[in-house]
């Protein structure tokens, strides 16, 4: 797989990251070379495989669906950056 | 002082928990300037804990398994009312506003935090250099990195800062910095102890375990933390029926693909795991070799499986709930400029790693192969334990690394998790204990791995190496 400049600014876009033009630089080198690396992937035969995102318990233990009080609101509400009242500042969405 | 020995000196009373507590306070002021294990130390609610773990025990009340040991946590692991950074200039003034269950459990055992340790920011790594605030050294070679991602909890246990401490094990973040220090070191069953306060990197990997100078107090750390956690979807309660049997009933498997990379690891390393298999033979250990034929594919399939993740659990980091936060004309703009400048280098490598392999495209070329070898890999250990109890192999390819040797090629950096890796992917418990020293004074670590919640394998096989030396 090879990596350019420009498949580096789309998955920082994606990503939501603002990279400096030499970070563009150093990642669109070590992406590449991180992939072809990936590529070795490809010599195992996988056609019969399943594939695995996890290796659960016997079971989940999902709990029951009730609300519980989080009793500290302030613990939370005080590391906001932004903070008015019991709400967390952002900036206007909606034009 | 071991952890074992403390909690029973607490018990008797013959020793203050206070006492205990600032003789580590001294340690650590003594040792702490040149090893960097520390972000912060809690000197005050350290205290006030001890003392009232005192007071508990002049009152006649009972106590609890861990009275009055000093314990340090990573500092990904939340503790109410203190600070967590990830070390992170992204979590910068972060202040928890809960505390992680395993915490808790230590808490109600006892137990004294005395501080948070340095790590690679966001457990990304193998050396702790990433860590956004400073460098941790090796106690055993300060010119050396102490592993990682978990480096300062490694470091703080192998200079006795702490008898007890708290890491992560996504990749080997725990085995691989106690390899490198010289502790013991436990990466518990997936599931076993709550992650309920651990700031997720890969939450399929992600594991809670225990840096300690001996197989007791390792065992002692490990009952205490693990329990099950309703805040925690992946939390089980541990089966309570696991027995193991006698190390002359246990058969030791060694995997072939191991020996087969000797090539690529250290002489000194293969020499000194050869020792090791020699006295467990001695001990009456039978040994059968078994074949992992998949292993070369796990840490190109680990990188995949847990950059994805990560570019997933990492989203949360955007400036708006806690920590930096990066003026900008737009929403969009605060959360690229907030995470542009909050994220260090290979934090953002990996979230941009995991962005593309999860993209429209190439999500089938790289995150779906990667979870059919993690599949594959996770049937090669369930053929492998119908012929054996337990895996044996050395924990790193070479000792601890100088500091800058591996940092500017990260698939080198990426290779020394090779042997640590594939018991994260296939869900399984692992022990990393220290075998010797090199010629140079550097410690070899080497490892046990086990079907999961089958710990008291591992400890017992550890505790008759151990007792046998």
């Amino acid at each position: 797989m090879n990596i350019t400049e420009k498949d580096v600014n789309d998955i920082a876009e994606l990503a939501r990251l603002e990279l400096l033009p030499e970070e563009k630089k150093l990642y669109t080198g070590q992406l590449k070379n991180i992939f072809v690396w990936m590529d070795e992937l490809n010599k195992a035969d996988t056609a019969s495989v399943l594939p695995t995102a996890n290796v659960p318990g016997p079971e989940n233990n999902l709990r029951e669906d009730k609300p519980i009080v989080f009793k500290d609101r302030d613990a939370i509400l005080n590391n906001a950056p932004d903070r008015e009242y019991d709400f967390i500042k952002v900036k206007k969405v909606i034009q | 002082m071991k952890a074992t020995e403390i909690v029973k000196q607490v018990k008797d009373k013959k020793i203050k928990a206070v006492e205990i507590l600032e003789r580590h306070l001294k340690i650590i002021k003594e040792r702490d300037p040149e090893i960097g294990a520390f972000l912060e130390v809690f000197g005050d609610s350290a205290m006030k804990a001890a003392g009232a773990v005192d007071e508990k025990s002049a009152k006649g009340l009972p106590l609890g398994n861990m009275a009055g040991v000093p314990v340090t946590i990573k500092d990904n692991i939340l503790y109410k009312g203190h600070r967590c950074s990830c070390a992170s200039k992204i979590l910068e003034g972060y202040v928890a506003p809960y505390t992680a269950t395993a915490v808790r459990n230590l808490i109600n055992a006892d137990a004294v935090i005395i501080g948070r340790t340095n790590m690679d920011e966001f457990a990304m790594g193998s050396s702790t250099e990433n860590s956004a605030f400073k460098p941790t050294r090796n106690p055993a070679d300060t010119t050396r990195i102490p592993g990682g991602s978990s480096g300062g909890s490694a470091a703080a246990v192998a200079s006795g800062m702490c008898p007890i401490a708290l890491g992560s094990d996504t990749g080997g973040s725990i085995r691989q910095p106690a390899a490198f220090c010289g502790t013991y070191g436990l990466k518990p069953t997936y599931g076993s102890v709550s992650r309920y306060g651990l700031a997720a990197f890969a939450s399929s990997l992600d594991q809670i375990g225990v840096f300690a100078n001996s197989v007791e107090d390792t065992e002692l750390a490990f009952a205490a933390l693990s329990s099950h956690d309703p805040k925690d979807a992946t939390s089980v309660k541990y089966p309570e029926s696991v027995k193991a049997p006698g190390i002359t009933d246990l058969r030791i498997g060694l995997p072939m693909e191991y020996a087969a990379a000797s090539g690529a690891m250290d002489a000194e390393v293969g020499s000194l795991f050869d020792e090791t298999v020699k006295k467990l033979k001695t001990l009456g250990a039978k040994f059968v070799e078994v074949s992992l034929p998949h292993t070369k594919y796990s840490v190109p399939a680990y990188y995949i499986a847990a950059s994805s993740e990560a570019s997933s659990n990492l989203g949360r980091f955007d400036g708006i709930r806690y920590g930096l936060s990066v003026k900008g004309e737009t929403l969009a703009e605060v959360y690229k400029k907030t995470r542009g400048r909050g994220f260090g280098s290979e934090v953002k490598r990996r979230i941009m790693l995991g962005t593309y392999s999860l993209s429209a495209g190439y999500y089938d070329a790289y995150y779906l192969k990667a979870q059919k070898i993690r599949a594959l890999i996770k049937h090669d250990f369930d053929e492998a334990f119908k012929n054996v109890d337990v895996i044996f192999t050395p924990t790193t390819p070479s000792p601890a690394f100088k500091f800058g040797e591996k940092i500017s090629d990260p698939i080198e950096m990426y290779l020394s998790d090779i042997f640590t890796i594939p018991c994260n992917l296939a869900g399984l418990c692992g022990l990393s204990f220290p075998a010797g020293k090199s010629k140079g004074g550097l410690p070899i670590g080497v490892q046990f791995m086990a079907r999961p919640f089958n710990e008291a394998v591992l400890f017992t096989l550890a505790g008759e190496l151990a007792n046998a030396d």
